[in-house]
């Protein structure tokens, strides 16, 4: 057989059937869902007198609109709440597993998918949501659907799908002291822009990628979305298979054995070929923040906010005007003399215990800056919650001034109580800087883990590397 | 779904680049659980000068006389054209009902992202890929009173008032599924016997996945 990349194996081994024209009719082996994009879904498959066709595929959990303080007295917005309800009501009524809002193991959804080993490799993964993308960090092939998408699923547990060209995304290097996966993720995105990968699969391997835990692993996939692309992965190795082992929902006995002798063919083979190859060097990666409200407006913590003047696309400086106004910012500002005052460290891309570890190892010993009005930690999952209390992170945080919180999607998108007011600032470890995406005017820097630690015990960006001891 | 016929509209020139999904439907909206009704929201945070809450009368809210929408010569318009990477960001199907509620069945532009273009065609909303250097024509001709598109999906071609005609591609599973209102779901359970087959398959090869 001709040699295949990752992409090729994981789409060919999910082929039900292919029609002439490539219109493909791909297998689902999870379906992850959640509140949002899931209740018109149910609705239709309701008014079609359908019903899910594997419910043993299915995990859903409650994220976006969960508060993250005083949850036992409920969900105080009615709205918010009722969604969530018609959530625990569709997965009662349909036989789905659900984690409700006050199980231990909610999350995330995408934190929970890998911790609970419903994430596997070489699955094919699918929920209503953008940054499904995460789970190609396990070497299967992941990634967001629409709500029409969500509902042929649960009825037909098949997608009608056209395959994606292959990106190759090297890293190869050792990346420096203090800078981590996020600002690897965010320089490939700098460097081929948001709609660089649309139309593709991103591959993300290279020495520096495969130095990566999985939480790290999880941080680039996540965002291979905000690059365009669908899906993004990483294939298996030893890192991966150490990961899943002993997960709730991962393979036992002969299973196991079996499943790992087959997770090793997930790489792609010597001589396979890339639509496109984009090659860095992890050695040249600086801490990473953004400046616009696009994620490849981005630059590293030592540079400046751009000059749209300089910019020869007039299309893309009216971008960049429209981004400074937005973010209230002045071409030329250096960026350490920027002063968030807000910072959220949590999200699908960085609440696992290894972020939360990263950030709390920047603050130990130190205090929140004055002009910080509001410094929150969402970790995400209630699991990862436990397992951060029980190292003594959560005193870490707190002591410096933060909030500790309980998990969910929070001020990610401000779809709870969490948000911003207008004009306030925030440097934050999500992954979308929209307008308005954590409150109408807010404005956002996204930022790692320890970087958004940085600039809470600071007062403004600064490089974590020229912070010290604590 | 309903047929996609051929038509004739204005066509409201949004000149932004990287128009996200956040943009087009706030997220205070997607609490709603049903698939209308989001509207009087397209474009909230653009198009009114307060701030938007479900439930809210929009009809009392006060207006962005900047923002193109809310330019009275675009009343009623039916096609929406934007620029470069239409549609980034969430996975929110939400922002095609919005877009569609409104009253857009098409939106042209030179590129959009991957998933807003498959949950437009599943709701009927048609996206329209042409040339950057087309889109910018378009633009200019937009500013013209009076400029109008007519929409031909069965011969897939774009007549301008003025009389230029722009052939354009678009998937033929896709087409053919517009114009025939057709519902995926039901086309797809007529193959259900392979589904099965493929899972027994699967059953043998990698057990652990059932
Ligand atoms: S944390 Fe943010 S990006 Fe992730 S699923 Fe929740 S809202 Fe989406």
């Amino acid at each position: 057989m001709a040699a295949r990349t990752l992409y090729d194996k994981l789409w060919d081994a999910h082929v039900v059937r292919t029609e002439p024209d490539g219109t493909t009719l791909l297998y689902i082996d999870r379906h992850l869902v959640h509140e949002v994009t899931s209740p018109q879904a149910f609705e239709g498959l309701r008014l079609a007198g359908r019903t899910p066709w594997r419910t043993s595929s299915i995990l859903a959990v409650p994220d976006h609109n969960v508060p993250t303080t005083a949850r036992e007295q409920g969900i105080a917005d009615p709205v918010s709440r009722i969604q969530v309800e018609t959530l625990d009501q569709n997965c009662v009524d349909f036989g789905i597993t659900e984690f409700g809002m006050n199980d231990l193991r909610q999350g995330i959804v995408h934190v929970i998918g890998p911790e609970q080993g419903a994430t596997l490799p070489g699955m094919t993964v699918v929920c209503g949501d953008s940054h499904t993308s995460t789970h190609g960090a396990f070497g299967a092939l992941a990634f967001g659907i629409g709500t029409s998408e969500v509902e042929h699923v649960l009825a037909t547990q098949c997608l009608i799908q056209n395959k994606s060209k292959n990106m190759l995304v090297s890293v190869e290097g050792e990346l420096a002291p203090g800078v981590t996966a996020k600002d690897i993720v965010l320089a490939v995105i700098g460097r081929i822009g948001t709609a660089g990968g649309t139309g593709y699969a991103i591959e993300f391997a290279g020495s520096a990628i495969r130095a990566l835990s999985m939480e790290g692993r999880m941080t680039i996939c996540n965002m291979a979305i905000e690059a365009g692309a669908r899906a993004g992965m990483v294939a298996v190795d030893e890192t991966t298979v150490e990961y899943v082992a002993g997960r709730p929902y991962a393979p036992r006995d002969d299973d196991w054995d079996q499943a790992v002798a087959a997770w090793f063919d997930l790489h792609s083979d010597a001589g396979a070929l890339f639509d496109t190859v984009v090659e860095l060097d992890a050695a040249a990666i600086r801490p990473q923040v953004t400046w616009g409200t696009s994620p490849e407006m981005v630059v590293a913590v030592d540079g400046r906010v751009p000059d749209p003047d300089q910019e020869a696309d007039p299309v893309r400086a009216e971008g960049m005007r429209k981004a400074l106004a937005y973010m209230g910012l002045a071409a030329g500002t250096p960026i350490r003399d920027i002063r968030p005052d807000h910072v959220f460290i949590g999200s699908c891309t960085n609440s696992r215990i290894e972020d939360l570890r990263a950030a709390a190892a920047v603050v130990k010993g130190r205090k929140v800056a004055p002009n910080i009005q509001q410094a929150l930690v969402v970790p995400g999952s209630g699991l990862v919650k436990q397992q951060a209390e029980q190292e003594g992170l959560d005193r870490i945080f707190l002591e410096a001034g933060f909030e500790w919180r309980a998990p969910g999607c929070s001020m990610c998108l401000a779809m709870n109580a969490d948000r911003l007011q207008p004009g306030e600032r925030c440097a934050s470890t999500s992954n979308r800087n929209f307008e308005g995406r954590q409150g109408q005017g807010g404005r956002t820097h996204l930022v790692s883990p320890a970087m958004a630690a940085a600039a809470a015990v600071a007062g403004h960006f600064v490089d974590v590397r020229e912070l010290g001891e604590g | 779904m309903e047929k996609f016929t051929v038509f004739t509209s204005k066509v409201v020139p949004l000149d932004r680049p990287n128009v996200d999904t956040d943009a087009i439907i706030p997220k205070q909206f997607l609490k709603s659980i049903r698939r209308t009704g989001f509207g009087p929201n397209l474009f909230d945070e653009w198009r009114y000068l307060d701030h938007g809450e479900p439930g809210q009368d929009c009809s009392a809210r006060p207006l962005n006389p900047d923002f193109v929408l809310n330019q009275p010569r675009y009343a009623g318009a039916r096609i929406l054209l934007g620029r470069e990477n239409f549609g980034c960001g969430s996975s929110r199907e939400h922002a095609v009902w919005a877009l569609t509620d409104y009253g857009f069945r098409v939106v042209i532009a030179p590129s959009f992202a991957d998933i807003f273009r498959s949950n437009a065609f599943k709701s009927g909303l048609l996206p329209i890929q042409l040339e950057a250097a087309v889109v910018e024509r378009l633009f200019q001709a937009a500013q013209a009173e009076g400029f109008t598109l007519t929409v031909d999906l069965g011969q897939q071609l774009l007549t301008s008032s003025s009389g230029e005609a722009i052939p354009f591609e678009v998937d033929a599973f896709r087409r053919h599924c517009l114009l025939e209102g057709l519902d995926d779901i039901g086309l797809t359970l007529q193959q259900a016997d392979d589904i099965r087959a493929y899972e027994q398959r699967r059953r043998v090869e990698a057990p652990w996945l059932f």
